[in-house]
């Protein structure tokens, strides 16, 4: 299945994510993940939904989605080059023994230390989904306490819209 | 004339008076707007949440509210009152279980495209979200099943909300909006203005089609050798009965209309194939899978319709015209999508349409098929047939009345053997498939046309989903004509359970059932009921004579089954013929 990353202008209204999400969910398409947050207009919502499917789901959920009387516009993000970006903030556990070596996987992938505890500390990466799931990969072994992920957010590179 | 032209100018000075601007409250507001958008009758049951809107209403008659006896029944006649005229079907109902009670209603108005504008109370803003007393959640419950919902929060939005809603549900693919008023917004003051115009920036349903795609379509016509018209409700809803007569006439393209589409065309006419389906004609089944051009207009390929998908017209190109973009494409591949509204595209495609030349032995083969395999059943003279008595009421009424229905075999054999020549003649549950819907419907759409006849064909079953509006037909003398065939059993269960389940009949007896002859005259009713041909013949015509409301009950056989039948997973030409072989 592939992997498609959209963008879903809505109005910023109450109930909005519950459309948008209840959509998906009664007809049976995927959501790998869905940030929101303000628009470049003010009373916009932009949404990003990254999900998977063949050509003709993507379709339906493209028409399905212009069906709500709250969405604007649906881009295809996917379909041109794209700028797609998500966080994650990783808590490991760190001895202080062990901090150099994670200090040194994390200035590698130019990520962040942005808190020390006693026993742990907390990384800040920023990147594509890929970047991030090597990220976690390699603290792994270090221990894991907790995972936060924003999920993608993304828009088109320079001219490509 | 004289009273006519009184009326009119009454009418115009009231709407004049009502546009005037004035402090009042949400529910006056919600009452002048409703008026405004011409609503003159509305489908209702108060409750603690609109206890002002009703107080507003005391004394009120610009518009004729129908107290049912149930919500289920409201919205069901508000449902019945829109397919019959094509106007806004408008129903109120309280906060909580009211509202909950509308939830079927609105479903089977969603599944059918129906307009309609639902009503609901709700608690106060303040008491939102504390599980107050008769609270429930209906915006969100209903957000499947509304084209669009609103919560009210601001009396000052009250005004535009109510003139979008009824734009939303009228245009484009129509549906059912809702409108949920907390009590707090139907009792707040402002100053009323009303509104003309709407400006909804996400929606802006495409009317006019590609004129390209209607080129291909013409060409497409002129090649096909064995072209077949699927017309659907989208041609009834759009008003484009005549456009799709002339494109006929034109392209000579013999014609197969759904469930939800009988009456978009004349069914007497040479080029007219039936229904086609799970319980479709012969004739229609076999030419869909045989075609090698298959225009749809206004139908959505719903699977009764088409069967076995992946066997499904398998030699047809496909055109396909509607006006929700998303309906192309989503069960059936489709060679030129047209979207627009249907009359429009019609309109356009009249302009330049050709006989399909190449079609000759085509429809001198479907011709001749259609005369060899009507629709059959094996009549009798010790039981009455359903069959037989929906022939009769079809003579009886010379193809005239609006016929409204529940869901199950008087279904299909209405559909069968009723046969209709006019739009909005027929309302029925294609989508949803809701049992109860069939006697209030009709009471909607008597109040839409007071001076047709109106006819409901119900099972024993059905009839007692929805029997409490006998009342209503009695208080306010709405003269519907109730038949029930009845058959002491729940008839396409049992169906479906003698011929893919071995015979195993579980839960389906209605012995037990009231004598609704009894029933219907403890509620005010005159009731009737036959049990041969001629106390039918007999009795109906008493029936008709009489003035009020009449429920007649058909007692007819039990192990009669719907002929043809597809059955469900099997390919649409793959035909159990039944009593018909």
């Amino acid at each position: 299945m592939k992997k498609h990353t959209i963008a879903v202008i809505v109005n910023d209204q109450p109930g909005v994510l519950q459309r948008v999400s209840g959509l998906f969910g009664r007809r049976g398409f995927n959501i790998e993940s869905i940030t929101v947050g303000t628009s470049e207009e003010v009373g916009l919502s932009r949404m990003v939904i990254v999900t998977t499917g063949d050509e003709q789901t993507l379709e339906q959920i493209t028409k399905q989605l212009y069906k709500l009387i709250d969405v604007i516009k649906v881009i295809h993000l996917s379909s041109n080059p794209i700028v797609a970006r998500e966080l994650a903030l990783i808590k490991v556990s760190a001895e202080p023994a062990a901090r150099p070596e994670i200090f040194g996987v994390v200035e590698t992938f130019r990520a962040a230390v942005v808190d020390i505890g006693t026993h742990s500390v907390m990384v800040q990466v920023v990147g594509d989904t890929e970047k991030i799931d090597a990220m976690v990969e390699l603290l792994g072994p270090y221990g894991i306490r907790e995972l936060s992920r924003t999920g993608v957010t993304a828009l088109n590179r320079g001219n490509s819209r | 004339m004289v009273t006519q032209n009184a009326t009119l100018k009454s009418k115009e000075e009231l709407m004049e008076k009502l546009r005037q601007p004035e402090v009042i409250t949400g529910s006056e507001i919600l009452l002048r707007s409703l008026v405004l958008e011409g609503v003159d009758c509305v489908f209702g049951y108060p409750g603690g949440a609109v206890l002002y809107i009703y107080d507003a209403m005391h004394g009120f008659s610009d518009f004729n509210h129908l107290l049912t006896r149930h919500e289920q029944g409201a919205i069901h006649a508000a449902d019945g009152y829109a397919r019959a005229s094509g106007k806004v079907g408008v129903c109120i109902a309280t906060s909580g279980p009211g509202a909950t009670n509308l939830v079927t209603g609105i479903a089977t108005a969603y599944m059918d495209s129906v307009p309609m504008v639902v009503i609901t109370g709700n608690v106060m803003s303040s008491l939102i979200g504390t599980d107050a007393f008769q609270e429930a959640d209906i915006t969100g419950i209903t957000m499947p099943i509304t084209k669009h919902s609103y919560l009210v929060r601001d009396v000052d939005d009250l005004a535009r909300i109510i003139h979008e809603a009824f734009h939303i549900a009228n245009t484009g693919r129509k549906g059912p909006v809702l409108i949920d008023i907390p009590k707090d917004i139907s009792a707040n003051k402002t100053l009323f203005k009303p509104v003309t115009e709407v400006s909804i920036r996400g929606y802006n349903p495409t009317v006019s089609p590609n004129k390209l795609q209607v080129d291909k379509m013409i060409k497409a016509i002129t090649e096909a050798e064995r072209p077949l018209i699927l017309a659907g409700g989208g041609v009834i809803y759009s008003g484009a009965h005549e456009e799709l007569h002339e494109f006929v006439k034109k392209t000579d393209i013999p014609i197969t209309t759904t469930l939800l589409g009988l009456g978009a065309f004349p069914s007497g006419e040479d080029l007219f194939l039936g229904m086609p389906g799970m319980h479709g004609t012969f004739t229609a089944n076999k030419s869909i899978q045989k075609a090698d051009l298959l225009i749809n207009i206004g139908a959505r390929f719903d699977d009764r319709v088409t069967g076995k998908l992946s066997g499904f017209a398998p030699y047809a190109k496909i055109i396909h015209i509607d006006i929700d973009p998303a309906e192309i494409g989503k069960n059936v591949p489709t060679d030129i999508p047209i979207v627009g509204d249907v009359k429009t595209v019609l309109q356009i495609a009249n302009l330049q349409a050709k006989r399909a030349d190449k079609a000759d032995a085509w429809r001198a083969e479907l011709l001749a098929s259609k005369a060899q395999y009507p629709f059959r059943y094996k009549d009798s003279e010790d039981e009455l047939k359903p069959q037989w008595v929906v022939e009769m009421l079809h003579e009886t009424t010379n193809g005239d009345a609006i016929v409204t229905t529940d869901v199950g075999q008087h279904q299909m054999w209405a559909a069968q053997f009723y046969k209709f020549n006019k739009p909005r003649s027929w309302v029925t549950s294609g989508g949803l498939g809701t049992m109860g819907f069939g006697f209030p419907s009709a009471i909607g759409a008597q109040m839409a046309n007071p001076d047709r006849l109106v006819i409901s064909i119900n099972g024993d079953g059905g009839m007692q989903m929805c029997a409490q509006e006998l009342a209503i037909c009695a208080i306010n003398n709405i003269p519907v004509k109730v038949v029930i065939l009845n058959n002491q059993v729940l008839g396409m269960v049992r169906q479906w359970q003698e011929l893919i389940y071995d015979n195993r009949y579980s839960h389906i007896d209605l012995s037990g059932s009231p004598d609704f002859v009894k029933l219907s005259e403890a509620y005010g009713v005159k009731g009737f009921r036959a049990t041969n041909k001629e106390e039918a013949k007999a009795v109906w015509e008493e029936a008709l004579r009489h003035p009020g409301p009449a429920v007649v009950e058909f007692v007819v056989r039990k192990e009669e089954n719907v002929y043809p039948m597809v059955a469900q997973g099997s390919t649409i030409d793959e035909m159990i013929m039944g009593d018909a072989e």
